[in-house]
Parts: structure tokens; C-alpha cells; sequence
């Protein structure tokens, strides 16, 4: 294909031929439609988190999230995610080197077991904890025994976070590292380099982005799991309570303005999270553009 | 070739498959076998009389029901926005475009707060609405709009992507040919993105069935009427009816791992339609 085709075809391109272009009026009914229910279900929403939480003015915003139960709720929140990222970094990078640098039988089946969680119930995702560790679980009367408690405490909640993300980084890096293939590698291996100079100067390079997309993507949804954490957290103030949870609680004092102020935090987090993601979008597809021409 | 593994000079491959595996076994599948194995401690007809309860049975009449609406409206107006992205220019595209996935980024806790508050009787929403005779918080309508929002981007981010690939040569032919707009539409574009926009579907629709966060504060979640299965699970844990709530459970998972597959089945459909293209 030649690049004027390319051009004519690409999406962002206004110069699209006249017979392959809808009516004016048509343009204008469906962008207008199409804003309306976006207005409606998103951004309408979106901005309502901020009315809410600052409505009864700053002092009550901020003594909402300075609140003692707030601050533990954001150190739980950030333990949790501290734990559940790096692992599943780990995790992550591991899965998609051998799945995308070898040929094993089983790949396939393998690949389906990674994305799981994504088909599970948040709900039920705490509740195999439960049924592991907890009183009435396998491991239950064991740990009793030894005075260790994971369920309704902060380990059951590392537990069902960690089951949650686990797809997030690998599912960013599989795609990638097999669109790249294996020659980079190859020809590195032939001229001396050894497994860990391999990883750090060849592979790391080419996958840095998607690995960042993976970490931000993986931390959004580590920070605002709110299902399964409930379900293994026992809500206990101060002391196994993630800031989803402190704003539930909140909410059901019928404590609005501050239920709102915290949730308003977590809204900061998604837009922040967003705009990473759409900056590392930008120059993964700037870098692109370049190696497309020749 | 008899070997599980084919031979490679690159090395790592025992370090990173067992690392794999190791973890994968103690996160996800060690946890998840212990539904399937709990629930086989209770007799078949136990197991029936738990999941087939009046109760129980109006749970997935509200959660399956709620989630295929929602998954529709998703569908239509998901094709829609991925439309207009794609081929149309206008004022604050780029910002849209990226907000599209905030209900994937947005803690589901706090869409579902938000979403009350709107659609309450005193909120933005619920001030026009409630004068209409249209109860939208607290009622199975709520169940519906918080599924809708959660599942918004599923459509939109799985159709965009074919929609960029689509030759405009195929729609210049057709035109030239004497073929309307909607004709090209119906005939040509249309039957190329069906297999993404039905993966949508089929992805907004699973994500929907399982959702409990941005439900449980809309919902209202009175049994028999706006009352969804995953709390009901809850609700059972919380009775210490262990046994009642990992039944109720594997009927979820069996029916999330079933659209797993139906969902596997589409994008390889979608990927051979579009290789023969």
C-alpha cells in the first residue's frame, strides 16, 4: 500500500472523498446524538462528584479527607496497591516472556487462565477467600490456631486485590511482545548477551510503554476495588477500611458532603490516570508514525 | 513434536513459566476451585433447592435482564460514539476520546454514589424525571442506568479500533456503483465491524452481570424487585449460610465462563472475517 492510500484512509485525515461522506445535516444529527448520551452518562456524572463534595464549601471538603478514618483508609488503600502492583509486575513480565518468546503446548489455554478474573464476579472474587481462609474455610481452623487472621483483615484484602489485577500487566505486554517477535533477542543472544543484559537492554526498552500503560491501568483499578474488598474487609473504621469502602460507610451515615469529598479523591485518581494513559497513547503512536514510512 | 516445549536459544523460559504458573495457581485458580469443590459438598438436590428460590430466581431475572438492556444501549449508542470518533471532526474530540474509559477507571463505589445522587429525587436528574412518574433511584431502572455506565466503553473501544481499519476503497466502489450512504452502511460497513460490535456486547453484558459496586447504592435492593444476585451472595455470607452463598456463586461463574468462551469465539471470528478482507 502507498502512502497516499494510507493517508486517505487514516481516521484522523478530513480529506475524505465527498461520495464516501454522509450529508451534512446527518454529521451534526449523529455527533449531537452521540454527545447527548455521553453528556448524560459520563461527563454530567463526572462533574456532579465535584458539585457534591465541595458543595458545603472547602472547610467541610477538607476536614472530610483530613479526617482520622480517612487517612487510614488512604494508607490501607496505598499498602494494598504498594503490594498488588509489584507483584503483578512480576507477574506480568514473567507471563509474557514465556508466552510470547517460546512455543509451548497449552499457550492458549494459559492465556484464557490469565484474563479469568476479568470474568469474575468482583463478589465472588472475595468470596473464595472467604472459603479458603476463612472460620468456616479450608485453612480457617488452622489459622485460628495460630492466632493469624487474613480474612477481615489487611491480608485477605492484599489477597483479593492482587486476584482482581492480575490481568491488567500481562494483558498489556502479551500483544506487544508478540508483535515484536523474537529478533531483537535472537541477535542479541548470538552476540554474548546474557539473560539478565537481554531483558534490561533489549526487551525492557521496547516494552517500556505498554509496561507503564499495564502499571497505571493495574494501580487505578488496585486503588478503587470496591466489590471484593468488601466483601474480606469486615469494615472495621480506621483499621480495615480502603477509601472505597470509607466512602460507602460515609455515604450510608447519610454523611453526603464528606462521602462525596473522599470519593472526589478517587475521581482525581481516575482522571489522572486517564490523562497518563492517553499521553503514553499519543507518543507510543508518535513513535509509530515515523517507522511506517519507509 | 512430542516435547511440551519447542527448543529456543533464548533463555528464562523455565524461571518465567513456573514463576507463571506458581502464581497464577496460589492467586486465581487454587482460590476459584474452592467454589466449585465447597459446592460439591452439598447434595444435588440441595444445590437446586439454593439456587432456584423464588428469591434467587427474581435475582437473575433483574441481573440478566438489567445487564442485556444495558448491554444493548451500550451496543447501539456505543457504535454511535466509536462512529463519530472515527469519522467525523468536531471541537474537544481528543478529550472525549479519552474519557470514554472512565467508567473503567472510575472506583465503582464512587459511580455509584454519584449516579444516586442524580437520579434521587432531589438530584439533577431525578427532578425532571420524578414529576413524569419515571422512579429511576431505588428501583430496577437504577439497576439498568449503573450497568449502562459501567459497560459504556466496552462497545465503543472494540468497534473504533475496525472502524480505523476499514478500506475507503470498498465504500468509493460502492459509491460509484449507485449505492446510497445507507445502503454502503447496511451492506459493507456494517457486516465488517458485526463480530466487534457483538464482542462488545458480549463483554458489557458479562462485565454488567457480575457488577456489584455501582448497583448496590441505586438499586434500592429490595428482595424479589431491585434486589441483583451478587448481593445476594453477600447477603448470604453475611447470614453465615456459607453453603447457599458458594451455590448461588458457581451458578455465576459456570454462566461467566460460558460467555468467556462465547466471547473467545467472536474475536476469532472477527479476526478470520477480517484476514479474508
Amino acid at each position: 500500500m502507498d502512502m497516499a492510500s494510507i493517508t486517505a484512509s487514516s481516521s484522523h485525515s478530513p480529506s475524505r472523498t465527498r461520495i464516501t461522506q454522509e450529508p451534512r445535516w446527518v454529521r451534526y444529527t449523529l455527533i449531537t446524538i452521540a454527545l447527548t448520551f455521553l453528556a448524560l452518562f459520563l461527563f454530567v456524572p463526572l462533574i456532579s462528584v465535584f458539585y457534591e463534595a465541595l458543595k458545603k464549601g472547602v472547610a467541610v471538603y477538607i476536614a472530610a479527607i483530613s479526617d482520622p478514618d480517612a487517612l487510614a483508609a488512604i494508607k490501607l488503600t496505598l499498602t494494598a496497591t504498594a503490594i498488588a502492583v509489584p507483584l503483578n509486575l512480576i507477574f506480568g513480565v514473567a507471563a509474557a516472556w514465556a508466552i510470547t518468546k517460546f512455543e509451548f503446548k497449552g499457550k492458549n489455554v494459559l492465556i484464557t487462565l490469565i484474563d479469568l478474573p476479568f470474568s469474575v464476579s468482583p463478589v465472588i472474587a472475595g468470596l473464595i477467600f472467604v472459603l479458603v481462609f476463612g472460620m468456616q474455610g479450608w485453612l480457617g481452623p488452622w489459622l485460628a490456631e495460630h492466632d493469624i487472621r487474613i480474612i477481615f483483615a489487611v491480608p485477605g484484602i492484599v489477597l483479593a486485590t492482587l486476584f482482581i489485577t492480575v490481568p491488567f500487566i500481562a494483558r498489556e505486554l502479551i500483544p506487544l511482545m508478540q508483535a515484536q517477535g523474537t529478533e531483537e533477542e535472537l541477535a542479541a543472544v548470538t552476540l554474548g548477551a546474557n539473560g539478565w543484559q537481554l531483558f534490561w537492554r533489549v526487551t525492557l526498552p521496547n516494552i517500556k510503554w505498554g509496561l507503564l500503560y499495564g502499571v497505571i491501568l493495574c494501580n487505578a483499578r488496585a486503588m478503587g476495588e470496591f466489590g471484593a474488598v468488601s466483601v474480606v474487609s469486615g469494615h472495621i473504621r480506621g483499621s480495615t477500611n480502603t477509601l472505597p469502602l470509607h466512602v460507602e460507610i460515609l455515604y450510608n451515615e447519610y454523611n453526603f458532603a464528606a462521602a462525596f469529598a473522599v470519593a472526589s479523591l478517587l475521581a482525581l485518581l481516575a482522571l489522572i490516570t486517564l490523562a497518563i494513559k492517553t499521553g503514553i497513547e499519543s507518543k507510543v503512536s508518535q513513535q509509530k508514525g515515523p517507522n511506517h514510512e519507509h | 513434536m512430542s516435547q511440551f516445549k519447542q527448543h529456543s536459544v533464548l533463555p528464562g523460559f523455565n524461571l518465567a513459566i513456573g514463576f507463571t504458573l506458581l502464581y497464577l495457581s496460589l492467586v486465581v485458580l487454587i482460590p476459584l476451585s474452592a467454589a466449585f469443590i465447597r459446592a460439591t459438598e452439598l447434595t444435588w438436590s440441595e444445590f437446586w433447592t439454593v439456587v432456584i428460590t423464588l428469591r434467587v430466581l427474581d435475582s437473575y431475572r433483574l441481573t440478566f435482564g438489567a445487564s442485556f438492556i444495558a448491554a444493548l444501549i451500550n451496543a447501539i449508542f456505543g457504535l454511535l460514539v466509536a462512529w463519530i470518533l472515527v469519522r467525523y471532526q468536531f471541537t474537544g474530540k481528543k478529550i472525549i476520546d479519552a474519557l470514554i474509559d472512565l467508567p473503567f477507571a472510575l472506583p465503582t463505589a464512587v459511580a455509584g454514589i454519584t449516579l444516586t445522587a442524580l437520579y434521587a429525587g432531589n438530584g439533577w436528574f431525578g427532578q425532571f424525571l420524578e414529576p413524569l412518574g419515571i422512579k429511576v433511584a431505588y428501583t430496577p431502572i437504577g439497576v439498568f442506568v449503573a450497568l449502562t455506565f459501567i459497560g459504556l466503553p466496552f462497545v465503543v473501544r472494540t468497534v473504533q479500533p475496525v472502524l480505523e481499519d476499514i478500506e475507503t476503497e470498498l465504500e468509493e466502489a460502492a459509491a460509484m456503483l449507485g449505492a446510497s450512504r445507507l445502503q454502503t452502511f447496511v451492506r459493507i460497513i456494517f457486516p465488517t465491524i458485526l463480530p466487534a460490535l457483538m464482542t462488545g456486547f458480549a463483554l458489557a453484558f458479562a462485565r454488567a452481570i457480575g457488577e456489584y459496586g455501582s448497583v448496590i447504592f441505586i438499586a434500592g435492593n429490595m428482595p424479589m424487585v431491585s434486589e441483583i444476585t451478587p448481593l445476594l451472595i453477600i447477603t448470604k455470607l453475611e447470614q453465615y449460610d456459607y453453603a447457599g452463598a458458594t451455590a448461588i456463586a458457581v451458578v455465576m461463574l459456570v454462566t461467566s465462563f460460558v460467555l468467556l468462551l462465547i466471547i473467545n469465539l467472536l474475536q476469532w471470528w472477527g479476526r478470520r472475517r477480517n484476514a479474508l478482507i
